[in-house]
């Protein structure tokens, strides 16, 4: 058993299916910043700090006739959503029950996402650097004209071309942003989306959390996300009505070229 | 285009499990073509084609490994009988059988009633819709 106690949680193996397969579902279209920036792990639980390959010299010795250095790492942060299931509702699902109420895991999963895409594009204070706050550019504006979009994207490619970061680019929309390209059409009938596509040759991401847009450079080595332990669903505790369980994960994120994103704001 | 990879029907398969069946796949390919290159090295006597091969079989070996580090990432059990067994020295049919043993009757990550490392198994979505 791991640290998770799942065992311990009064759920049967297909309650826990249920479960695992939910959150999946309600993760996986939430999480956008895996979709824009380099992925490795997971490497567990007990992973604690990522390598930067970067050190501190100390100014005092230990002894005479030797120096001293020591290495920097960067922490992982561990982030968890805590949501509470109706025992009886649980019982419904072994049953066959097709409308188990799973409202709380539903929404532990969206806040998790949100987090996740948050710290990644906007930073977390005193743990994480984001996208957005590294981008050394001017933040142009999308505005509220949504068929003018195409001018501030292409602006922002044409930045990251100037400065040398080479393509395919992302598109990170927030919620209301996306929404916007979404149901556009400009003049003729062309789909904003197929515009924006056009312009970067790469996805356009619903990122809920993000503020505005972000665009990035997916050629790789520029924005590393490094998973310790993955998302998981843990046990807490239970009684009679209810099981008290939570979506944890523990990751870092570093920024290694802040010159390869341009953050419009909305 | 076929789709042997999967054994159940791919819609009813959970996204990960269906890339886990992929890098399977993947990885036998590797394998498979490991053992050509061997086979044609062992009979070709043209020493320019030998080092064409040779090159091409290092590719082979690279993809192997590379393939076989995917799925053991995301199964904790297998890792954890292959370090028991990979590039040490002595028995290795006794090198198996402790990791084996190690593993599902210790408190490892394939031991009964574990989940493996619990996780959802998301990990990278690069290349997923929206």
């Amino acid at each position: 058993m791991n640290h998770l106690l799942r065992e311990k949680a009064p759920i049967s193996d297909a309650g826990w299916n249920m479960l695992d397969e939910e959150a999946r579902e309600r993760l996986t279209p939430a999480l956008a910043a895996r979709k824009l920036v380099d992925f490795s792990g997971p490497n567990g639980w007990e992973y604690s700090a990522t390598n930067l390959g970067r050190v501190n010299r100390l100014t005092a010795a230990p002894s005479e006739g030797v120096s001293g250095l020591q290495r920097r790492v960067l922490p992982l942060v561990e982030v968890r959503a805590d949501f509470e299931l109706s025992r009886a509702e649980l019982r419904d699902g072994d049953r066959g029950a097709e409308d188990v109420d799973l409202e709380a895991l539903d929404k532990a999963a969206h806040q998790i996402a949100v987090a996740e895409n948050v710290a990644v594009f906007h930073g977390w204070k005193d743990a994480i650097t984001g996208i957005v706050e590294a981008s050394p550019y001017k933040q142009a504006t999308l505005g509220k004209v949504t068929d003018q979009y195409p001018r501030p994207v292409a602006g922002a490619v044409e930045e990251l071309l100037c400065n040398g970061i080479s393509g395919p680019y992302g598109l990170a929309l927030g919620r209301e942003q996306y929404r916007r390209v979404v149901e556009t059409a400009e003049h003729g009938g062309y789909p904003l989306l197929d515009h924006l596509h056009k312009i970067l040759e790469g996805p356009i991401v619903w990122a809920p959390g993000v503020k505005g847009a972000v665009v990035v450079s997916l050629r790789g080595g520029d924005f590393l996300f490094e998973s310790g332990q993955d998302l998981a669903i843990g046990y807490d505790s239970h009684d009679g009505e209810a099981v008290r369980l939570y979506l944890e994960q523990s990751f870092s994120f570093h920024v290694a070229t802040p010159e390869a994103a341009v953050a419009l704001k909305a | 285009m076929g789709f042997d990879q999967y054994h159940e029907p791919p819609d009813e398969l959970p996204p990960a499990t269906r890339t886990f069946a992929r890098l399977c796949a993947s990885l036998t390919e590797e394998a498979e073509a490991i053992g050509w290159y061997e086979q044609r090295i062992a009979v070709e006597t043209d020493p320019e084609a030998l080092a064409v091969m040779r090159d091409a079989q290092g590719e082979e070996f690279k993809h192997f490994a590379m393939d076989l580090e995917f799925l053991m990432r995301r199964t904790p059990a297998w890792r954890e009988i292959a370090q028991g067994i990979l590039f040490q020295t002595g028995d290795i049919v006794e090198h198996g059988e402790e990791a084996e043993a190690e593993t599902f009757e210790g408190d490892g990550p394939g031991a009964e009633g574990d989940l493996g490392d619990g996780s959802l198994g998301i990990g990278a979505l690069r290349g997923v819709a929206l």
